[in-house]
């Protein structure tokens, strides 16, 4: 049963699966919040561009991708709060450069071929080195940190970002704060999920879990959890049935979506028809109609 | 003493449109003042300028004496947009929604007893103590408009800034929404109201500024006490409102 554990490449991958589980979600229901859930897949595509100038220069393709999906996730957000251009657009013009960028790079590489990005794109349990598991445990302690540490304000903002202005939060700081942690949420979960399936683990899991929440204090728990089981889970059964990884996770993902909104779906009834009894009685209240 | 708010010839522009040309305008410590107009007159441009949210291009705009620019002390200020800018992307409840306006207290420390205790007292300010389990997305406009109301108070605020606080709220919310600003005037807390019409806020209100095109027309003190009730109702006719007036008179 424990083989599994045997490995010590199987060890740090499933090192690296506990570490994506959490953090993914943590950062995902931000981005769900302020309904940017593409964002994820933006950065990923940036990433590419870091993971071949990696390769290019030699260096350690984890901390590059960091680097450049930072500036990537850093410019997507000044656009967006400029009003500039429009989130869609923006996201679009990171989608391509990023991919255009990476396929470019790999190709200059000195014996670089776009099938050194094959294991970056769709991720894998073998190639997670002793080097990337360092780099992915430092990336998700300052994740966490700033994820769960700063929910509240995290949550202010996403939630209503003119209040948060007004409130004296300091919002700039805290978006660009947000956009490079979701920058190092990427790069942490390329390894194992793949750059192109990155996103599905930061949305998949808060989706599920508010099919059948009504605070975010327990959406975020919830999705946290459900990223654990999907992202352990995945890389477990990817070992023994000989299969990719990342997509192993996000079918489990979206798998564990549908069970929980089948369940949530009585859940959901009796809370409307709880609303609505709440809403009537609200609306029976006596006006008082003469003026003084 | 120091006024809490001072517009002196306030101008700002919206997409290149100039919206207020010149509007002076002063709220001391513990004075209502209602700004009236009709829709495009530039209330809400203004009230949104009073809370450093729109630029201002020309003239002077101080809170608490300071320039808006550089005030920094927003926990004095409590703030209710006009709709929500809220997502509603993933559930939150109405007291995580409420806890919030806590937050220009603490900034970016925890919240501890003293802030669960002030949210407590917003919610039971506006009747929802009983909701506060509740998702947000659960409730009426005029319930969520009641959450909205509640997260300003929530910070102990000097002023509260409250734009278009009557649009599409219902009776009962109406009541909670003149009680609440009749609870906060009575502590002594400042108030800027954009407004289509007094309606029943008329007896709280210390002073209406009507606006019209970017500038002041006229200014009435204590609109309350005039013989004639809508004194002050902004000349808007050629515009037909599409809310209906509500005269509900429950003060």
């Amino acid at each position: 049963m424990f083989e599994v554990l045997d490995y010590p490449f199987m060890q740090r991958a499933l090192l690296a699966a506990l570490l994506i589980g959490v953090a993914a979600p943590a950062v995902g229901i931000y981005l769900v919040q302020r309904r940017q859930a593409l964002m994820g897949d933006g950065i990923g595509h940036v990433a590419l561009t870091g993971v071949a100038l990696g390769f290019l220069l030699s260096t350690n393709p984890v901390w590059m991708a960091v680097a450049v999906s930072a500036v990537g996730a850093v410019a997507m957000e000044l656009l967006r709060s400029s009003g500039r251009a429009r989130g869609d657009i923006a996201l679009a013009m990171l989608f391509y450069g990023g991919m255009a960028g990476g396929v470019m790079i790999i190709n200059l590489a000195p014996g670089g071929s776009t099938a050194n990005l094959t294991s970056y794109l769709w991720g894998s349990v073998t190639t997670v080195s002793p080097s990337d598991i360092a780099a992915i445990g430092w990336l998700s302690a300052f994740v966490l940190l700033v994820s769960l540490g700063l929910r509240r304000q995290l949550f202010a903002v996403c939630q209503d970002e003119e209040f948060a202005r007004v409130t004296g939060l300091p919002v700039r700081t805290l978006n660009l704060l947000l956009a490079v942690t979701a920058a190092a949420t990427v790069t942490i979960a390329m390894r194992v999920v793949g750059l192109l399936l990155v996103s599905a683990l930061m949305v998949i899991p808060v989706v599920a879990a508010q099919q059948a929440t009504r605070s975010f204090a327990l959406t975020l728990a919830l999705s946290v959890i459900i990223g654990v089981l999907v992202s352990v889970s995945g890389t477990v059964t990817s070992f023994y049935a000989d299969v990719p990884p990342g997509a192993t996770i996000v079918l489990f993902a979206l798998g564990l979506f549908v069970l929980i909104s089948l369940l949530a779906l009585p859940l959901a009834r009796h809370r409307a028809r709880r609303a609505a009894a709440g809403a009537n009685r609200a609306g029976h209240e006596p006006a008082l109609a003469s003026r003084p | 003493m120091e006024p809490v708010i001072s517009l002196t010839k306030v101008a700002a522009d919206l997409g290149g449109r100039p919206v207020l040309r010149g509007v002076d305008l002063t709220v001391h410590p513990g004075q209502v003042v209602a700004l009236l107009g009709a829709n495009g007159s530039g209330k809400s441009t203004a009230v949104r300028a009073a809370v450093g949210q729109v630029p201002v291009t020309a003239g002077e705009l101080t809170l608490f004496g300071s320039p808006v620019r550089r005030f920094r002390d927003w926990a004095r200020v409590g703030y209710v947009p006009q709709r929500s800018t809220a997502a509603g992307g993933v559930p939150a409840t109405v007291r995580e929604v409420v806890s919030a306006g806590r937050l220009a207290r603490r900034r970016l420390r925890p919240l501890g007893r003293a802030d669960r205790a002030a949210v407590d007292r917003a919610l039971a300010l506006v009747g929802l103590a009983d909701r506060a389990r509740d998702s947000v997305n659960a409730l009426s406009g005029g319930q969520r408009q009641r959450v909205w109301i509640a997260r300003a108070p929530t910070g102990e605020p000097d002023l509260l800034i409250r734009d278009e606080p009557l649009a599409g709220v219902d009776l009962a919310s109406q009541r909670v929404l003149a009680a609440t600003l009749r609870a906060q005037r009575d502590a002594g807390v400042a108030g800027l109201l954009g407004l289509h019409e007094l309606g029943p806020l008329e007896p709280l209100v210390d002073r209406a500024v009507i606006l019209s095109h970017g500038r002041v027309e006229r200014t009435v003190e204590h609109p309350a006490q005039l013989p004639e009730s809508h004194a002050c109702h902004p000349a808007d006719a050629d515009e037909p409102s599409a809310e209906p007036t509500l005269q509900t008179g429950i003060l």
